[in-house]
């Protein structure tokens, strides 16, 4: 279907349900009971679900398939927001501009900093991609502060032109619209206890992961891919057999951008602002977090990576002493207090040290993420019924 | 001309602290091939043996003053430093001033314990694989550290003031023929210019004219053959690793004063400290420090008002911008060696 085989069509449909059916998925626990703070199904992460998961899709071109790790891919995120927010502000509301706009620019500077950085490889390159990430950010906090607002950023305001819109009456404000439907409005379903959101921002955010997962696949499956992925196992052979891998580098760098560029301009039409501080390294290094955890160069790894890292944060943030005592509330109070002393750290605004330790978890035993995990377990499972050629699941390539 | 002199100066104390954190990672480069991202938090870790050891004199018992009352009446409650019981009020307040050089001491064995914990225990198990995983987990290594000093000593900056020596400034103008208060230099600042050229000397000299430091850098230039020799190579690479996690603490101990040390301090320096190692050209020593001190006065150029007028900004990106050309024209950087990280 779609130019796909049959194991990529199944993992394109099971992401498919996955991204239209997760009001449902992510509300597992009914309203008020005690476990209802695991419930993910709200529209602002939701949203966020999905759009870290395209930006890791993105990255995931570039790293996964050819071992370039950029450490600055933060900056295509900021360039494409603010593209974004100036459409908005300049032309209309609707998001379709915006969201192209932001491709487009975040591709035309991606071609910039790609063209400079990937003279060089290894460590070089991740030093050069950091540096243009980390000017871009101090410029739009410094200098460029006309066109990105510097500290306080961006947002659309009431004296804004707006040209292709009604003027806005007296106390109206601007909202994100996707010819009319705003992106904020939701329907709400109730069924028994539970309670069901579906935001309309969340299933436009969801459809452009779709077809961007989509257009990964087909990356993956490409003659180009396949080029990308020579330039990982053994450059130096490539070149040797006549070709040039700059071009395959520069075009993945490009198509990586502008995945980011797009992000950033689906952030923008979720909640209309943009500041600097999307463009700081650290920025960039979650993204290499998201999609090392979930497994580069995989196809699935880095929506998982993405999913997994954003919910935990929301979801371990929340939690607080008086939560912890509640569950360890049936111990012995000796045992209680020392399993609240021992978990306390890594919860509510410790939440980045579990993340640092389970990162290095996985880099350490799992480097292929999640997704390795994943095939190791179901291997297990499967051994015992069979016996397969390739144990470990790995195939060597041939010297 | 007295602008220019002082921009110099100014850029001396950021410069040192550049070309020491680089040039412990250039050592760990250079003798174990490991790319350390978590260099940065050996730095603020050592600014948090400063804190620490201020906090450890300053432990104190409360007792009830009899002779001195509060504004009620009541009798006053002080809280007396141990230190005071032990070596005497005097002494014991000059100890509580003097809390940052003696962390030197306090840090020194901490740092080399933390270096070679961190060797043996994590890097030793990543020589074989690919420099990206290297990054990766010294990245996550970096952030554990610094949430866990994060947890324990809090968000904000922990102001650690220097002995009361050396809390002036001094008036350079004056002494090189200038105007009088036209070169104004704390006294802090050129004693960590002194520290950081005492300690690049030292570690200088100690590779230079020590049999231990022969051998490092036998090793440094043909691992296997000094292998072959009978020496056992990997131990003293986790030395030289103990010890350049020493010179990136001591880096931060001297410059708790500068700056108070907040637990982000190590990830700020870091990326630029990459910055300058690449400058300064992969693995080679010289090159880091030389890099550092540079890139460090071209910074405070850069922040000079004359120069803000015609490129504005340029002080925010300048580092960036030098590190991009000398990438670009000198793929070995200033002072490369052939054959070191060359792909």
């Amino acid at each position: 279907m779609l130019g796909l085989s049959k194991k990529d069509t199944s993992l394109l449909i099971i992401v498919c349900i996955l991204a239209l059916f997760a009001p449902f998925i992510l509300n597992p626990f009914p309203e008020g009971s005690a476990m209802a703070q695991f419930n993910a199904g709200y529209p602002d992460l939701m949203q966020r679900l999905v759009i870290f998961g395209i930006f890791a899709i993105g990255f995931n071109i570039l790293f996964g398939l050819t071992g370039y790790l950029s450490f600055g891919h933060a900056a295509f995120l900021g360039v494409g927001s603010y593209a974004a927010i100036w459409m908005m502000k300049l032309l209309t509301m609707n998001v379709i501009p915006a969201i192209v706009v932001s491709i487009i620019v975040a591709g035309a500077f991606s071609l910039l900093v790609g063209w400079i950085s990937l003279r060089r490889s290894g460590i070089y390159f991740s030093i050069l991609t950091l540096a243009f990430a980390q000017m871009s950010y101090a410029l739009a906090y410094s200098v460029l502060t006309p066109i990105t607002g510097g500290e306080t950023g961006l947002q659309p305001k009431y004296t804004d032109p707006r040209i292709f819109d009604r003027a806005l009456e007296q106390g109206e404000s601007a909202r994100a619209n996707l010819f009319g439907l705003q992106m904020n409005s939701s329907a709400e379903l109730s069924v028994g206890n539970w309670l069901f959101t579906f935001n309309a921002g969340y299933y436009l955010a969801a459809i452009v992961m779709i077809v961007a997962f989509y257009m990964s696949i087909r990356i993956f499956r490409s003659p180009f891919g396949l080029m990308l992925r020579a330039v990982k196992s053994n450059q130096n052979r490539m070149n040797y057999t006549g070709m040039n891998s700059k071009p395959y580098t520069l075009a993945a760098f490009v198509i990586s951008g502008m995945y980011a560029g797009l992000a950033g301009g689906l952030l923008v039409a979720m909640d209309t602002q943009v500041g600097a501080e999307r463009m700081f390294w650290t920025a960039s290094g979650e993204v290499v977090l998201m999609t090392i955890l979930g497994g580069a160069g995989t196809l699935i790894g880095p929506v998982l990576g993405a999913g997994f890292i954003k919910y935990m944060e929301n979801i371990v943030s929340k939690i607080n002493k008086g939560i912890l005592e509640q569950w360890f509330a049936f111990l012995p109070d000796g045992i209680e207090d020392l399993l609240i002393t021992l978990v306390y750290p890594f919860i509510g605004k410790g939440w980045h040290l579990t993340l640092g330790m389970i990162f290095m978890l996985v880099v350490i035993f799992l480097p292929g993420g999640l997704v390795e995990g994943g095939q190791r377990v179901a291997a297990m499972f499967r051994r015992k019924k069979s016996n397969p050629e390739t144990p470990d699941g790995k195939t060597t390539p041939a010297e | 001309m007295d602008a220019i002199v002082l921009q110099i100066l100014n850029g001396l104390d950021k410069g040192s602290a550049y070309a020491l954190i680089a040039l412990g990672l250039t050592l760990i480069f250079g003798t174990l091939g490991v790319v350390n991202f978590a260099h940065g938090a050996l730095f603020m870790i050592g600014a948090f043996c400063a804190v620490t050891l201020s906090r450890i004199l300053n432990w104190s018992y409360t007792v009830i003053d009899e002779s001195q009352t509060d504004f009620l009446g009541n009798p006053l409650k002080v809280d007396v430093p141990y230190v005071h019981d032990w070596f005497g009020v005097q002494t014991g307040d000059t100890i509580i001033d003097w809390a940052v050089p003696l962390s030197i001491i306090f840090s020194i064995p901490v740092m080399i314990a933390i270096g070679v914990i961190m060797e043996r225990g994590l890097i030793k198990h990543f020589y074989k694989r690919p420099h990206a995983d290297q990054i990766l987990v010294t990245f996550g290594l970096a952030i554990v550290l610094q949430e866990i000093i994060k947890y324990y000593y809090g968000a904000n900056p922990i102001p650690t003031p220097a002995p009361e020596a050396f809390a002036g400034s001094y008036d350079f103008g004056a002494m090189l023929g200038f105007d009088a208060n036209t070169i104004i230099y704390p006294y802090w600042r050129l004693v960590y210019f002194a520290f950081a050229a005492v300690i690049i000397g030292a570690v200088f000299a100690f590779l230079q004219f020590t049999t231990f430091g022969m051998v490092v850098r036998a090793g440094m230039a043909d691992r296997e053959t000094v292998g072959l020799l009978g020496i056992n190579i990997d131990k003293r690479f986790t030395i030289m690793f103990g010890i350049a996690a020493a010179v990136a603490g001591l880096a931060g101990v001297m410059y708790a004063p500068i700056n108070s040390p907040n637990y982000h301090m190590g990830m700020d320096f870091l990326v630029l400290s990459f910055v300058v190692v690449v400058v300064g050209g992969m693995g080679s020593l010289p090159g880091a420090v030389l890099a550092g001190f540079l890139l460090g006065i071209l910074e405070s150029f850069a922040s000079m008002s004359i120069v803000l007028e015609f490129i504005p900004g340029i002080n925010q990106i300048i580092i960036y911008l030098v590190a991009i050309i000398i990438l670009l024209t000198r793929p070995r950087g200033l002072m490369g060696r052939k054959g070191v990280m060359e792909d």
